[in-house]
Order: structure tokens, then sequence, then C-alpha cells
């Protein structure tokens, strides 16, 4: 099942399927090592819900939701 | 003999640990300046090693060297066109991956490089093992590990930079990623076009080129464009070449590139990379779980930033007393020495107050940046961007810049400075311009002595509500900047959180003090000439009859103090008029005689229709231009026009009464408390202003921009009022 990561809750992971979105916004995601294939932990959302922390690649990074709305996910299961 | 000179550029990702090893090479050999052109700081040090003089720059740090932000057009730029002798590049060796990515974008650029693997103990502490040989002959670069923090390894880093200038070393081999068959094919195909003019492959390298364009890099294709005719020829065959592999991969191949590079690498770490046991607790980890949290998260982070308050402004009002003491002190000093008379006026009321005005708030300024530099330097400030950004997203700016807009309240010259903390240059100027937005603590005596006067019990609530207007209208004049002058897509919030780290000292110690010494630098000289004007136009012209030392009044409230003390002492050894008139408290009128004939008092009386649909008199017209100084002069300036005494402060009641009977009324008095809110907060900001944004054009923008909003503002509130029956 493809889902945007902002529809995966804390302490769940999937595997990016695709980067939408376009240009810089798009480039940026990817040289941080948005790209397909890899796998992302939610570790956290902030306290008002907005931003998402997230485990990529080993090292933490955060995201908007809207921005994470972006990324479409394969849900990983029993995570 | 003379040393040999050689260019070393330090390039790594931010929290890589790049600034530490700067240090350690460098110490406190630097020289912090900016880039030319943009407001980003550019390092440089030297250090002498093996007959070799070392010239490291320290690049901005960045992710990558596209050339989306200005921190990469710069990186980039220094290293295509200058061309230094090495390329380092500080990699976190616990963070391989993604730090490795720039490593393939500087292969790919063809310069001497060595990597760096620094932090080398916090990798090794989470089990990871690091083969650096084989790694080093993967990528075709010498590899080094280093630990910043406990200078371990920087000997060795020299070692190699000589190496390799010497080309002595054994590894550095060309290498080429590998894009795949098609990618390649078009990569040759530009090339073939490119290499029709050797010139152009003695300047750059041709690959590095191809690639570029292949990405839709407009930098590259404006370089390329300059080339002229053949350069149009590269253009068309890139476009061509773009077209035939976007229908080949259904997507852009600037995506691809970034896919493959990120496919090497994880090629590259299958083999190198080994991470063993298990790993231990990740004590960063739990920490941040505490730290963002969801309940204690904001009681946590108002608790640090209540703390950084009270360091910087509490702890910071002591030193500021003995500085202003001292400089009293040197203010008597020098009266007793000097013969009376203009030199004399002018050394002490314009440069020793000018100067002493401006280095109060040394100690502010280095409290502040060392608590600044701890929440950096500790990875909080990137915990605090992520807690605070869903609030200051709804003004369009980024969660970092929340702490520069809270520090105005305090004082807004560090604060200004404090925005440097942001990435974005477009998000730095935005929370520059709104900064003064935030009141300062120098315009609380103005509001107190206000709302004392004219609102009794209610004084605290009407003060409340400057501090509110204040705040609605940053955000109004955000919003406002954000759809006008910073329109555009924003950049998106890929912020890393980097673990919790411990600071060493030196690093602190560093950071604290290169921006205390720019602060010192630059300031003092605007505002010495600024003081200098000041007191010029409210000293001359001279009134034979009046003691001149009086228009030196609206100097700074220090001067007064430096008066009070000469008042003290001269009763046995000094004999000036003034002093004696000072003394009988007859000199009131003589002060107020001189200051509204000088040319200051004249420009007050001249702008003051300008200020009349704001129910501005003269005199208040005067303070108003007198408080573009400094924002406590104001209450020494109408102390003197209302003739209630040089001597006052905001609580003196002889003020009060004189204001009181001077026909204003609590409308106009709070209209004066809204325009010393709104507009420029003194000289020393938008001295700071000019310099963080490295432009005359955003200090003078910000003086018309917050005068305009200040008398619309003020002209509301008044004129609402009267029609609202508060004007009497």
């Amino acid at each position: 099942m493809i889902i945007p990561l902002s529809e995966l809750r804390e302490g769940e992971r999937g595997v990016i399927a695709r980067v939408n979105g376009k240009g810089r916004f798009r480039k940026r995601l990817q040289e941080m090592g948005f790209i397909k294939g890899a796998e992302v932990f939610v570790e956290k959302y902030a306290p008002l819900r907005d931003p998402i922390e997230l485990v990529l690649k080993g090292y933490h990074v955060s995201l908007r939701v809207e921005e994470a709305a972006q990324i479409m996910m394969e849900k990983l299961e029993n995570s | 003999m003379k040393e040999e000179s050689i260019i070393i550029a330090l390039t790594g990702n931010p929290n890589s640990g790049k600034t530490t090893i700067f240090n350690n090479l460098t110490g406190t050999r630097q020289h912090v300046g900016n880039w030319p052109g943009v407001t980003v700081e550019k390092k440089e040090g030297t250090v002498v090693h093996n007959g070799y003089r070392l010239r490291v720059v320290d690049l901005p740090g960045t992710y990558s060297l596209t050339a989306y932000s200005i921190e990469e057009i710069v990186a980039r730029r220094f290293l295509v066109d200058e061309k230094p002798d090495v390329v380092v590049d500080i990699v976190d060796a616990s963070n391989l991956e993604r730090n490795l990515y720039l490593a393939t974008q500087l292969i790919e650029l063809g310069v001497k490089l060595i990597l760096v693997l620094n932090m080398a103990d916090v990798a090794q502490s989470r089990g990871h093992q690091i083969d650096a040989v084989s790694l080093g002959k993967l990528l075709g670069v010498p590899v080094i590990f280093t630990v910043g923090t406990k200078n371990v390894g920087i000997k060795d880093l020299l070692d190699r930079v000589v190496e390799v200038v010497e080309d002595r070393d054994t590894v550095s081999r060309h290498i080429h990623i590998s894009y795949g068959h098609e990618l390649e094919k078009e990569i040759k195909n530009i090339q073939d076009v490119i290499w029709q003019d050797p010139s152009i492959g003695e300047r750059f390298s041709t690959r590095w080129l191809a690639v570029k364009l292949l990405e839709n890099d407009t930098a590259v294709q404006e370089r390329v464009n300059s080339f002229g005719e053949i350069g149009k020829q590269i253009l068309a065959q890139a476009e061509a070449s773009r077209e035939r592999l976007t229908e080949f991969y259904h997507d852009d191949p600037e995506m691809i590139l970034t896919d493959q590079r990120y496919g090497f690498i994880s090629g590259a770490l299958k083999e190198v990379l080994k991470v063993t046991g298990k790993t231990k607790i990740d004590l960063s980890r739990q920490v941040d779980l505490i730290l963002t949290n969801r309940i204690l998260g904001f009681p946590i982070f108002i608790f640090f930033i209540w703390a950084m308050f009270q360091v910087t402004f509490t702890l910071g009002a002591y030193p500021m007393e003995w500085i202003d003491a001292g400089v009293s002190w040197l203010g008597a000093i020098m009266t007793g020495l000097m013969p009376p008379g203009l030199v004399r006026d002018l050394l002490i009321d314009g440069v020793i107050a000018g100067v002493g005005s401006v280095v109060i708030f040394l100690p502010n300024i280095m409290l502040l940046f060392f608590c600044i530099a701890l929440f950096e330097d500790t990875g909080y400030l990137a915990r605090a961007a992520f807690i605070m950004d869903r609030v200051m997203h709804l003004i369009g700016l980024h969660g970092k810049s929340f702490i520069p807009l809270l520090m105005g309240f305090g004082c807004n010259a560090p604060a200004i400075m404090a925005a440097r903390t942001l990435e974005s240059e477009r998000d730095r100027i935005l929370t520059i311009l709104i900064n003064p937005l935030m009141s300062c603590s120098a315009r609380l005596p103005v509001y107190v002595l206000l709302a004392g006067t004219f609102f009794g019990a209610s004084a605290g609530n009407v003060i409340f509500s400057i501090y509110g207007l204040g705040i609605a209208l940053a955000i109004t004049m955000g919003k406002l900047f954000r759809v006008t002058l910073f329109r555009g897509d924003t950049a998106p919030f890929v912020m890393e959180l980097p673990p919790y780290r411990v600071p060493t000292l030196k690093s602190l110690l560093i950071h604290m003090w290169d921006r205390s010494k720019i602060f010192l630098k630059k300031m003092g000289g605007v505002i010495l000439v600024g003081s200098i004007l000041i007191w010029f136009l409210g000293a001359f012209p001279r009134h034979l009859e009046v003691p001149a030392n009086y228009g030196g009044d609206k100097g700074t409230t220090s001067d007064i103090q430096a008066k009070e003390v000469t008042s003290e002492s001269s009763e046995q050894m000094d004999e000036s008029p003034e002093l004696k008139a000072a003394e009988k408290g007859e000199g009131q009128a003589e002060a107020l005689a001189t200051l509204s004939q000088s040319y200051l008092g004249r420009l007050g009386q001249i702008i003051q229709p300008v200020f009349a649909p704001l129910g501005f008199d003269w005199r208040t017209s005067v303070a108003v231009v007198t408080g573009f100084v400094a924002k406590e002069i104001v209450v020494s300036t109408l102390g003197v026009l209302y003739a209630a005494g040089t001597d006052v402060n905001e609580e003196s009641e002889a003020l009060r009464l004189s204001l009181r009977g001077s026909g204003m009324t609590p409308l106009g008095a709070y209209t004066l408390m809204a325009f010393v809110l709104i507009y420029v907060p003194c000289l020393a900001t938008v001295a700071v202003i000019s310099r963080e944004t490295n432009s005359w054009k955003w200090a003078a923008f910000s003086i018309v921009y917050s005068l305009a909003l200040a008398w619309v503002v003020s002209f509301l509130i008044y004129q609402g009022g009267k029609l609202l029956g508060l004007g009497a």
C-alpha cells in the first residue's frame, strides 16, 4: 500500500516509493537522502504535531507535514 | 627562507565538526569576514607546517554543491574559480552515507581532495568499523581519521596536505563515478562538443561541466553561455541530451544522477563499513525524548530561554554598571584635565559618551553569544527550531527565527546578529527587518515615564499593550514582506537534527569572541561618527552667553552621570561657570535655550509640522529626533525641553508634573509611546542591520519603512482616538 509519509505514525517505518513535487524542493530532498528505496523511520512529531522528526540513512532530519505529504511510502508492517 | 604558500579549502556538511577542525588548525590566527556581496560568513586562518604557509579557507557548510542556496554558490564559486591547492572534506564518520554525497561531487569537480573522517570516536562507539584504506582506494583520495574535539589527527592531516601538494601521495587518482550506460553516453556527447574548444578543458573539468548541464544547473548554463558560439552549441547538445534522457527514464536527469551517486556510495559502504556488535543505548536519543517531549518540550524550552535572558541581561547588568562608571570616570578625569571649550565638549560629550554608549552593550553581546554558541554547539538550537517551527511558520518564518526575535526584547543589536543562525538569506533578512518591532529594554524608560505620568494605576496594562502592538505589527509586516519583497517558493524545512554533543570551551569562546569583535570594530566606527554628528547638531550654533556644555545633554545617560560626578568633585577644584550653574540648578533655562536654538532644536521645529497630525509639539519632535541615537535619550531630552532639569529619569516627579502641565493628553502620550516603539530603535541597530545584511540598502530601507510605519500607526491612533472622543 502506497501512502504519503505524513500519514505514517510515530514509530512506524516505510520505504520511499516516490518523491513528488518539483524543482528545488525535490532536488534538495533527494540530496539529503530521500531517494527511492531508502528506509525511513518516524521518530516523533513535534509537540504541535508539525514538523516530523525522521530517521533516514542513520541520521535524524525534520520535515514539515506538508512537505512529508509529497513523499510516497511503502509502509513496512510489524514496525 | 620564505615559506611557500598553499591554499586549503575546508568543506563539509553542517554538523560535521568542520569548525572545530578549522579552529584546531588555525587557533586564534583567524580572520572573520563576509564573502563578497553576500551575508555568508567567511573565515580564514593561517598555519605554518613543514616549510609551507597554509592559508586555510573555511567554506560554508553544505550538503551538496548544486547552486540552490547562497552557501552552495559561494562554496562552489571558490572551488571552481579560486582553484585551491587542496580541498579537505570533513566528514562525520558516524554518518558516512549522507556525508559522502558531497564527496562524490568534489571528486566530480576534479579537485585535489583529502577526506577527513571526523568524530571517529563517535563512530567507533556506535560499532562502526571503517576500512579507511579501502575507502581511499575506492574513491581515489587519501582518507584519514580525526577527533576534532580532542585534537586527534590534526598533525596527520597537515602532513597529508603537504604530501598531496608535493604529489608524493600514492592514493590520489582520478576516478569517475559511473552513471550507467544511458547517462554516460549523453555525458560523452556533451563532452565531444566541449572538446572542440580545448581552452575550456584547461579551465574546467569537462565531465563536471557535462554532468552539471545534464542537471540543468543554471549557474553553469550561464557560464557556458559566456563561451560564445561554442557555448551555444554545448547548450544545444545538453538540451537534446536532457530531452532524450527524460524520455528514457520518465524522470528528470538530475534525479537519476542523484540516485546513481547514492547508489555508488552504498556500493562503496558495503565494502568498507562494518557495523559490529550491539550498539550502545543512544544517549542522544534518550535526551531528545525529554527535551522535545510533547508535554515537557515547551516548558523546558521556555526555561532555557528564560535562563538565557537572565544570564544576558541580569548577569550582564553588573559589568554594564562598571563600564558605565568607567566611562563617567573617564569623562570626569578629562573634564578636570582639560580647559573648558569646544575640544573638551567634543571629547567628553561626543567621543567618550558616544563610544561609551556602544561599549556598554559589550557584556550583553558576549554573554548572549556565549549562550547561543552553547545552544548551537550542543545541538539544542535545531530542537528549538523544531519545536517552534509550527508557530513561526504562521508568519512565514523558520523555526530558527524565534530566538533572534525573542532576544529583541532585550536589545535589538545582538538579536539581529543572532539571526546569523538562519541558513536561508531570505529568512535572515526578513527576521532582521521585523526584529526592531520587538520592543527592546532601552524603550522601557520612555514607556515608564509616559504611562506612569498619564495612566496612573493602569500603566502596567498600557505598557503591556505597547509590547503587544509591537508583536502584532511584526506579524503583519512579516506577512506583508513575505508576499511582496520575499516572494517565491520557500526553501523546504529539511533540517538535520544533529546528535547532542558536549561542546568544547575553546570553540564556545572562539565563537563568542568572533561575534563580539565584529560588533566592537564595525559598530564603534559608525556610532562614533553618529554621536559626534548629533553632538554637533545639539551644540551648534553656539550662543555666547549660554554655557555650551548643556548642548551635550542629549548625549547619553552616562554623560549626565558624568556631570553629576563632576559637579560633586568640582566644589573645591573647578571654577567653570556652567558647573556652578548646574549646582545652583539654574542651568536648566540656559540648557533649554541652547537646545532650542541649536541645529537640533531648529530641526525639531522645522519638522514639527510633519508630526502635528500625531499631536506632537516641537519639543516632542526634538526628543524623537534625538532618540534616533538611542531610545533612552528621549527621556533626558524631554527633561531638558520641559524644563524639569537635566538630571531626570523616568521616575522623576518634576518631569511628570511639567509633562502633565504641558497640554499633553493621555492619548498624545500613548501615540508618542507607539511612535517610540516603531521607529528606528537606535543608531547601533541601524549599523548592525547594515553590517549583517552586508548592504546599506537594507539599513536605509529599515529606517524608511519603520518611520513610515510609525507615522501611519501613530496617526491612526491619535486621529482615531480623537474621533472616539479620547482626545481630552
